[in-house]
């Protein structure tokens, strides 16, 4: 089973729809057995920085989180759930979980496109991901695939963390982190069948290492 | 690289679509589910569901497709029409919408926008402008007035003026219809789409005239839109979604062809 991080920050119901077309097992939840239990969490999220660390601190689930995570559980961050575990957040400097070294900035407004126009603030669409080295999420995902985002800031991670990187003004981390602990700032559950794909690759990492 | 997006536009009144769709063959002519599906896996970008369901109590029909849309596409997709209050706007995205899309009720009470931001993020909040083109004057200087009600009630306020204001009360979106362009498959209002994509910093939709895959490429490229709706010419089968963004593609438009 996979664990839906529940700390009340934007709609989880999203992913958990993604898992089910997939035929993953999952469930919602901030039960401390349960993430315990689980072969693998995924650590969603839409929303600003600061509540979503207010609600994580004041139910405790930093710690949690932090232990689990130390105990080699895999785990997938997405969105703010990616922007989050890096040291801090712009966002009205918010100190963030400290996972991995590293800040999340806002899009510059003066950043401009391809054809010389202000780029949109948010980023939202369809947008690229070159990957920097190989990632076991992508295996069999078409190296063309578009993914959707939607968000203002961006990771920001020490550059030994960095494995794929999106286009939008500028060149920024779109996919960041190591082997079973990942982050992603696209929604995978939104992203088609290339999304899908992502999700499974992770299932399938998380089945095998509960199995080695 | 952010891609152009190709938006099809779904009208469901009553659960239904009110239009059928004529090239869909061995699926039920009608289901909003179904066609929505279909659309999925032809490569469209998002999806917009507009209601058109005149009273309340049908309201619960609504919520229902929205649930198994959301089961069975893994897109974004929003939905509009009679969303009035906060609480149409929570029952709507918990039902599984990306977004939701404010018109009429927003023109008669803005601060329904900050108050939908506020609760659940500029990201899911659309705009829906329904604009008609009038003599420029000291009220609307533009020369494009915001109408309400399908377009048949003007309402004296500036479309670019509306536009920034939307905006500034949090709109992560707007989907600007032209009420003139709207029907005549002679293409978008290129002239309205540009003037106020220059003027907001937000996505601009391009809704109205689509007639031609190259009407398309004007909205993106002279019309400066993040986006562009369509629905007749792919609702009877003229065009596909597919050769649509084939066409963008040539005619040098970043658009998502893997799907």
């Amino acid at each position: 089973m996979i664990a839906i991080l529940n700390y009340r920050a934007g709609n989880l119901t999203s992913v958990k729809r993604a898992l089910d077309h997939e035929n993953i097992p999952s469930q919602i939840t901030d039960e401390p057995g349960v993430l315990k239990q689980a072969l693998g969490i995924i650590f969603p999220g839409v929303g600003a920085a600061g509540s979503a660390m207010r609600n994580l601190q004041t139910s405790r689930l930093d710690h949690v989180l932090k232990a689990l995570i130390a105990s080699g559980k895999p785990m997938l961050g997405i969105c703010l759930g990616c922007q989050i575990i890096l040291t801090e957040s712009m966002e009205n400097s918010t100190q963030t979980l400290d996972i991995f070294p590293g800040i999340s900035r806002r899009f510059d407004p003066d950043l401009r496109d391809e054809a010389g126009n202000p780029i949109n603030i948010p980023h939202m669409g369809w947008n690229s991901v070159f990957l920097h080295r190989e990632c076991v999420l992508f295996r069999n995902v078409p190296e063309n695939a578009e993914f959707y985002f939607v968000h203002s800031f961006y990771p920001d991670p020490d550059p030994a963390y960095v494995m794929g990187t999106t286009h939008y003004g500028l060149d920024f981390c779109s996919v960041f982190g190591r082997q079973g602990l990942w982050a992603l700032q696209f929604h995978p559950e939104k992203s088609g069948r290339p999304g899908l794909k992502i999700l499974n690759n992770f299932y399938r990492y998380c089945l095998e290492q509960s199995h080695a | 690289m952010l891609s152009k997006r190709v938006i099809p536009c779904l009208d469901v009144r009553d659960g239904k679509l009110t239009k059928g769709v004529k090239f869909l063959g061995n699926v039920e002519i009608g289901d909003p589910v179904e066609t929505a599906k279909l659309y999925y896996e032809e490569g469209a970008d998002e999806i917009v569901f507009y209601d058109i369901t005149a009273s309340s109590e049908d309201r619960g029909i609504l919520l229902r497709v929205v649930e198994k849309v959301a089961e069975t596409i893994f897109i974004p997709f929003s939905v509009g029409g009679g969303i009035a209050s906060l609480e149409d706007m929570r029952s709507v995205l918990l039902a599984g919408a990306e977004k939701v899309s404010v018109n009429s009720a927003a023109v008669k009470n803005p601060h329904i926008i900050a108050q939908g931001a506020e609760a659940f993020g500029s990201q899911c909040m659309v705009v829906g402008m329904d604009v008609l083109r009038v003599d420029k004057s000291q009220a609307v200087p533009s020369g494009y007035e915001i109408v309400i009600h399908g377009g048949r009630k003007r309402m004296g306020l500036d479309a670019l003026k509306w536009a920034q204001e939307v905006e500034s009360l949090g709109a992560g979106e707007i989907c600007l219809n032209s009420i003139d362009a709207d029907g005549t498959r002679e293409g978008y209002e290129l002239d309205l789409t540009g003037l106020i994509a220059r003027n907001v910093r937000i996505p601009v939709i391009a809704s109205g005239g689509a007639g031609s895959p190259e009407h398309m490429v004007q909205a993106v490229t002279a019309g400066r839109a993040s986006a562009a709706l369509i629905a007749s010419i792919v609702h009877y089968g003229e065009y596909t979604i597919a050769g649509i963004k084939e066409y963008m593609h040539h005619a040098g438009v970043k658009v998502r062809r893997t799907w």
